[in-house]
């Protein structure tokens, strides 16, 4: 197994109004292709920071972030554009789709960035929409399905460029519990059938526990990274 | 690939259609000011231009002054002072290459039961060479029945369809004002003069007929005026010079005293009117124009509402994959695209506009590729323009603070 991401020495401040504040403090890790990570850790640990660096819409202020053996730090706007576009799918906490856009032309819209063609952008789109159950509503808007339905659909998204890495960012936040181990279980089966890496931030200790590592981030720290089972929330508090 | 991303401005397009098509309207209502009122302008310029035209080319156009006796001024051409034999020495001048001496006077014309009031020009042959203007039945008069005051007469296609119907005149026997004229032919169809007198209404006669039989003691060997056609174009002024010295030699004028005579060059009258009427299709453009730049300020407005309503929309589209200029193409295409649509749209008004104005008020509008490319050009251009802005906006944000964009 390779190292997909690594993560140097990474460090992350932002300027507020009440001076700089240091987000992720020397973070270092490494994800291997394959592994499904649930990144956890209490509001303003940084889980989020970490996501959008992870995922190129952001950039570290120090340290090194390589993913597939590349610098980002050393790419261009057009480069880490073509990185989130052939690399990297994203799944939301809501969703974000076009709302005036149907589930098929939600689903192909990634295509359209790496300039396939309009047949086989809407064919690909509809076999992954097959794939997530829901084919049969290729037509229709997404403010007409429930919220499961919506995660789906952003799930069929996020697959449709078969991208190495899928980074979801609370993706069962805005869904029922039941739902919620529905799309879990989706996560799990992609991640063991088509060996995509997984990384998911969480607070919820059941939807982490679908993962086989967990990263538990404390005030921009690193304070368990370990097996899932072997983790005790006890041992933070 | 610009087909994927047009599309995309496509669907982003149809997904708002209320606001594309008040957008378009705008750009809708400007080109077609644009193109009406630029038809209008040349309309008349054309119009003005064919008035001139029909008078004839490089003309000179000699008119009979006021002369004096004792102390009363007469009116130009009421006591006539030029002559026939003015006529023809002026045609002697090297740079002169047709002179018509010219009669003219209102005459009752009557065929059968049918009789009409119209307009008589008594004149040579020549008058019609230098008119450009041809018989288009029968024949014109010959250069014996031009002198010797035989009653012949060529009749206008108005006179010909009061008194004839759809008959032919040509051949018949009419009366002018008692006696009986034999016509001869019929011209062609003129139109409307400069003064907005109908040319078509009136008969032309021989210059020593028309004196003799139609005015009776008012010419009697005298001419209202004389049409002086130059050589070329650049024999205009020296003409007008040797013609004025001439004249005022034959008339015994001495050098304190003024013309008895007045001399209208037309080519100037040309030159200046065409100046005129380019300068109204000039300024009809410019106000027109302005319309057109409104209409582009409301494309950048409604784009820069449009991108802070979408803000979320370009921070998903990001972070899938669109790069700065997918967003800057996408964003520049909606624009140009709704400028095109309403510049197309503009034009088909604006030339039914025209088409209507012709029609319904008699206005003179003509439809030229320029104005018409241009009007497109400029709302292509005014939607880049105005696009670019926003678009650069749009391209600009991080994808991250587009992404927590609360919209």
């Amino acid at each position: 197994m390779s190292e997909l991401l690594v993560l140097d020495d990474l460090g992350k401040d932002y300027d507020t109004d009440a001076g700089p504040v240091q987000v992720l403090k020397h973070l270092s890790l490494s994800i291997e292709e394959g592994e499904f990570v649930a990144i956890m850790g209490p509001s303003g640990s940084g889980k989020s920071t970490l996501m959008n660096i992870l995922g190129c819409l952001d950039v570290p202020t120090s340290g090194r972030y390589l993913l597939g053996g590349r610098d980002t730090g050393s790419l261009g706007d057009l480069d880490l554009a073509k990185v989130r576009s052939e690399v990297i799918g994203f799944v939301f906490q809501g969703f974000n789709l076009l709302p005036r856009a149907s589930l098929v032309a939600n689903v192909a819209l990634p295509l359209v960035y790496q300039r396939v063609g309009h047949g086989i952008r809407n064919e690909r789109a509809a076999a992954m929409l097959q794939r997530v159950g829901l084919d049969k509503w290729l037509n229709s808007l997404p403010p007409r399905i429930s919220g499961g339905q919506q995660q789906r659909v952003a799930i069929a998204r996020a697959l449709v460029t078969e991208p190495r890495l899928i980074l979801a960012d609370e993706p069962t936040g805005n869904i029922d519990t039941r739902t919620g181990r529905e799309i879990m279980q989706l996560f799990q089966t992609i991640n063991r059938d088509s060996g995509i890496t997984l990384v998911l931030v969480t607070h919820d200790r059941n939807v982490a526990g679908y993962a086989s590592r967990l990263i538990y981030l404390l005030d921009g720290r690193i304070h368990y990274d370990g097996p899932v089972d072997q983790f005790r929330e006890e041992n933070i508090t | 690939m610009i087909l994927s991303l047009l599309g995309e401005a496509l669907a982003a397009m149809a997904a708002n259609r209320m606001r594309t098509f008040l957008t378009a309207l705008g750009i809708l209502i400007g080109v077609a000011a644009v193109v009406l009122m630029v038809a209008i302008g040349q309309g008349t310029q054309t119009q003005v231009g064919e008035s001139i035209a029909s008078m004839g080319s490089n003309l000179l156009i000699v008119r009979s002054g006021a002369s004096r006796q004792g102390g009363v001024r007469g009116g130009t051409g009421n006591m006539p002072t030029l002559t026939a034999m003015d006529a023809q020495a002026i045609g002697q001048l090297s740079r002169a290459a047709l002179v018509a001496p010219t009669v003219i006077g209102s005459v009752q014309v009557v065929y059968g039961p049918n009789n009409w009031n119209t307009s008589a020009i008594g004149t040579s042959a020549e008058y019609l060479r230098i008119r450009d203007w041809r018989v288009v039945e029968g024949r014109t008069f010959s250069e014996s029945e031009a002198t010797s005051g035989v009653r012949v007469a060529l009749m206008g296609q108005e006179v010909a369809r009061q008194l004839f119907g759809n008959e032919s005149p040509v051949g018949k026997s009419i009366r002018v004002q008692r006696s009986p004229f034999l016509v001869i032919g019929l011209l062609d169809q003129k139109g409307q003069s400069l003064g907005g007198q109908n040319q078509d209404d009136m008969i032309i006669a021989p210059l020593v007929t028309a004196q003799r039989q139609l005015f009776g003691t008012q010419f009697q060997g005298t001419v209202s005026m004389v049409m002086v056609q130059a050589t070329t174009t650049e024999d205009m002024a020296p003409l007008e010079k040797s013609t004025r010295e001439l004249l005022r030699q034959r008339h015994h004028l001495n050098t304190r005293a003024e013309d008895d005579f007045r001399i209208t060059n037309m080519t100037e009258v040309s030159e200046t009117a065409s100046e005129v009427t380019g300068m109204l299709s000039i300024l009809l453009g410019a106000i027109a124009s302005i319309s057109l730049f409104v209409g582009g300020i409301g494309i950048m407005n409604i784009m820069m509402v449009s991108v802070t309503e979408r803000t979320r929309e370009i921070g998903i589209r990001m972070a899938i994959g669109a790069s700065r200029g997918d967003i800057l193409i996408q964003f520049l295409l909606e624009s140009v695209i709704i400028t095109m649509a309403g510049g197309i749209a503009g034009i088909a008004t604006g030339i039914g506009m025209a088409f209507f104005a012709t029609h319904m008020f008699d206005v003179w509008t003509t439809v030229t590729a320029m104005p018409v490319l241009l009007a497109f050009f400029v709302s292509v251009g005014v939607g880049i323009f105005f696009g670019l802005y926003p678009a650069r906006k749009a391209a600009q944000m991080r994808p991250i603070d587009a992404l927590r964009y609360q919209g």
